[in-house]
């Protein structure tokens, strides 16, 4: 194996290794839990503020402005100071709000972006759990985010945060359609719901490029329902401050808003992610069949670094979406989904299987 | 509190909804109640009264020169064009003529003013749309007609430049040249707003075929401006009763008749190239002369009702003078192009979306302390 020295894969198998010669099973398993658990929590508030950094960067550039700019070195340390202020800001409560529901409402959509994270394949071994139906597990902890935003605008007792719940129910429960059928179709062509194998099958080139046009009609299908389903503009109609002042999230102030407002960028991270992974290759370097030596070249950067890049790729387009796009009205966001994108999705998981069937992909 | 101010009963799946005074896109504090079944709006109630300064009542007690300072507060964004309607009712009074240096003059500035506010109102038009992007671009452009204000007269905002009998000072020595550097930027700047906006399909879609006003609708409510053109009612007071140097130029009176908000937009885009080209006409032919007449400290109008109006950037602008002989006038109305182009909202709103309300109320272009005065 060429990238040997980049498989962590040794590394962790033998720390696992050690700690069960050290202690009984039990309490092995138990501190490598809390181990992986400190590790995806430092992950998450690191990548979420450094995404909030990025964002408000990529926006002024779009923007003509210069950005944050005051707090550290080309304004780095702004994110940090800004959470910071949330930590130390009041909560305010809220009379005649269903008191538990409000509080539990923040928790529950950072947890199901939370349990998202943990399956997913950074790098050849780092992964906390490879599951064999990664994908299926994914799709279903990440939709759980939605019932957090319903209790939130339900739990609120404000009729703007009502209306925008009710908004993001809708449009979660229909582009969820879109994202599962599209993944589906990569399905089909990979073989496998288990992540890592769907990276290893990406050996010899992307799905992207390898699955023939369904597999590009379906990278772009995910694109724009997985813009939807993390409420991102130009699909922002939960909150649409233009209209419901902020939707669901109106009432809620300091660490509380803090926690929608993150949990709405590591989602953007989580489907940048799957994107990365299931049509980008994941962290597997950029392969084509038979060309040993170039292959060789690619795979000198550390794994990691091609994960980042992807994603990072992804999520600038996602980015670039809700700077220039306006916002749709929810009856077209709503035609867009029913008549548009399942309908395509569906003719494409035939076309691809009809593909994988005849052998005709790469 | 909504329910009892918006009357009637609410019927089964309906609720009231309190839209403002403080709400990020009702662009100032206009109050809406509003009536909703779900997202669909059944029913608009504007309220006004959270900005009345009694604007009106102060112009009884001071003198004509001083109610020009208070007109910039009417609105705001066409600031200079207000100056201008007064200063032309009371030298229509006196029957004084103004140098045609002043004239020129004005009427550049007034079309700056218009570009300025139509920029603006790009800005915020796609900030209502959702896009935010656009809010820059807009703003990025008007400050440079900003600085041009600021260069003649020293202020950016409430110019008050004109006053009767001319202007305050005379132009500054790159006036000229600073205008015609602005004309060339923005001819080329212009064309990126289409790039960003005006084809986006999600914008098209947003926008064509929403808050249809008709023709007959328009000029029931007094529907004047740009978003009376963009039904199809020719409305320009520039064309039809031109003042200043409006009769020495040659422009277009822009319409559309498909009355959408689509419709509305394309007016004011189309406008701001038929500003530039009123400008373009007019800046190298500013003719010599006097700025300003020799006026009496206190002016005194004869007992009479005077009346003249202007096309502001929002509509038509009245100014309604009864005069008793007294160095301030007895009575002092402005017919304001926000409070007629507001009556109508509820017409145009009633069975859209609650996003189409808001794209609605931005493609009219409201400027609430203009409505309350």
């Amino acid at each position: 194996m060429k990238f040997d020295i980049y498989d962590l894969g040794s590394f962790t198998s033998s720390f696992d290794q050690l700690l069960m010669e050290n202690f009984s099973p039990f309490w092995a398993v138990a501190i490598e839990m809390v181990i992986i658990g400190i590790a995806i929590l430092a992950f998450y508030a690191v990548v979420g503020l450094y995404l909030v950094y990025a964002e408000r960067k990529v926006c002024a550039f779009m923007q003509c402005r210069v950005g944050p700019n005051r707090v550290g070195p080309y304004g780095f340390f702004q994110t940090i100071a800004d959470l910071i202020k949330l930590l130390m800001k009041e909560l305010i409560p809220i009379k005649n709000a269903d008191k538990l529901l409000f509080n539990i409402a923040p928790f529950i959509v950072i947890i199901a972006s939370f349990m998202a994270i943990a399956a997913i394949p950074f790098a050849k071994g780092l992964h906390a759990i490879d599951f064999n139906i990664g994908i299926f597990y994914i799709m279903a902890v990440s939709s759980m985010g939605v019932v957090g935003i319903l209790i939130a605008g339900w739990a609120s007792n404000n009729k703007y945060s009502m209306i925008g719940a009710m908004r993001s129910g809708a449009q979660i429960v229909s582009y969820e359609l879109s994202v599962g059928l599209s993944l589906v179709t990569i399905v089909v062509l990979a073989g496998s719901l288990q992540l890592s194998t769907i990276v290893e099958g990406q050996r010899d080139g992307w799905f992207l490029f390898t699955g023939h046009i369904p597999a590009v009609i379906a990278f772009l299908v995910f694109l724009v329902a997985a813009t939807a389903e993390t409420n991102r503009g130009p699909f922002d109609l939960a909150e649409a401050e233009s209209e419901l002042t902020a939707g669901f999230h109106t009432e809620y102030s300091g660490i509380k808003f803090a926690f929608f407002f993150l949990a709405e960028y590591m989602n953007m991270f989580i489907v940048a992610s799957i994107a990365a992974t299931i049509f980008l290759g994941g962290w597997m370097p950029f392969h084509v069949g038979g060309w040993e030596a170039f292959n060789n070249i690619m795979d000198y950067l550390p794994p990691v670094f091609w994960y980042i890049g992807k994603t990072a790729f992804v999520i600038f387009i996602m980015m670039w979406f809700k700077w220039t796009f306006p916002r749709l009205r929810i009856d077209q966001l709503l035609t867009l989904e029913w008549k548009y994108l399942l309908p395509i999705n569906l003719v494409n998981i035939l076309v691809m299987a009809f593909v994988v069937l005849m052998g005709w992909h790469f | 509190m909504a329910e009892e101010i918006i009357g009637g009963k609410l019927e089964e799946q309906e609720f009231s909804i309190n839209m403002g005074p403080q709400h990020p896109s009702t662009h100032g504090v206009l109050r809406m109640m509003l009536k909703l079944k779900g997202e669909t709006v059944m029913e608009v109630k504007p309220q006004l009264g959270y900005i009345h300064r009694g604007i009106e009542k102060m112009c009884e007690k001071i003198t004509y020169q001083q109610s020009i300072h208070l007109t910039d507060r009417l609105d705001y964004l066409s600031a200079h064009i207000l100056n201008e309607a007064v200063c032309l009712t009371v030298e229509d009074a006196l029957g004084v003529e103004v140098p045609e240096r002043v004239k020129y003059i004005r009427t550049i500035m007034g079309e700056l003013n218009r570009i300025a506010s139509h920029q603006l109102w790009w800005c915020a038009f796609g900030m209502d749309l959702g896009a935010l992007t656009s809010f820059f671009y807009g703003l990025r452009d008007r400050e440079k007609i900003l600085d041009i204000f600021e260069k003649s007269c020293g202020a950016r905002l409430l110019l008050s430049y004109n006053v009767p009998g001319g202007l305050m000072y005379d132009i500054q020595s790159d006036f000229q040249k600073d205008v015609k550097d602005f004309i060339q930027y923005f001819k080329k700047k212009l064309p990126e707003y289409d790039d960003l906006l005006t084809g986006n399909p999600i914008m098209q879609q947003r926008t064509k075929g929403v808050g249809l006003l008709t023709k007959a609708q328009a000029i029931d409510y007094g529907v004047t401006g740009p978003s009376g053109r963009g039904s199809g009612f020719s409305c320009d007071v520039r064309k039809h009763q031109p003042y200043s140097a409006y009769s020495k130029v040659n422009f277009k009176e822009i319409l559309y008749t498909e009355g959408d908000s689509f419709a509305r937009y394309r007016v004011r885009m189309d406008e701001m190239w038929e500003s530039m080209s009123i400008i373009e006409q007019l800046i190298d032919n500013i003719p010599e002369g006097d700025f300003a007449l020799k006026m009496k400290p206190v002016i005194k109008l004869p007992v009479g009702e005077y009346y003249t109006r202007v096309e502001a950037v929002r509509g038509e602008f009245g100014v309604y003078i009864v005069s008793d002989g007294n160095k301030n006038p007895l009575r002092m109305k402005f017919r304001s192009p926000n409070f007629s182009n507001l009556a109508v909202i509820d017409t145009m709103a009633s069975g859209q979306k609650i996003a189409d309300l808001i794209a609605i109320g931005g493609s009219m272009d409201y400027v609430i302390p203009d409505m309350d005065r």
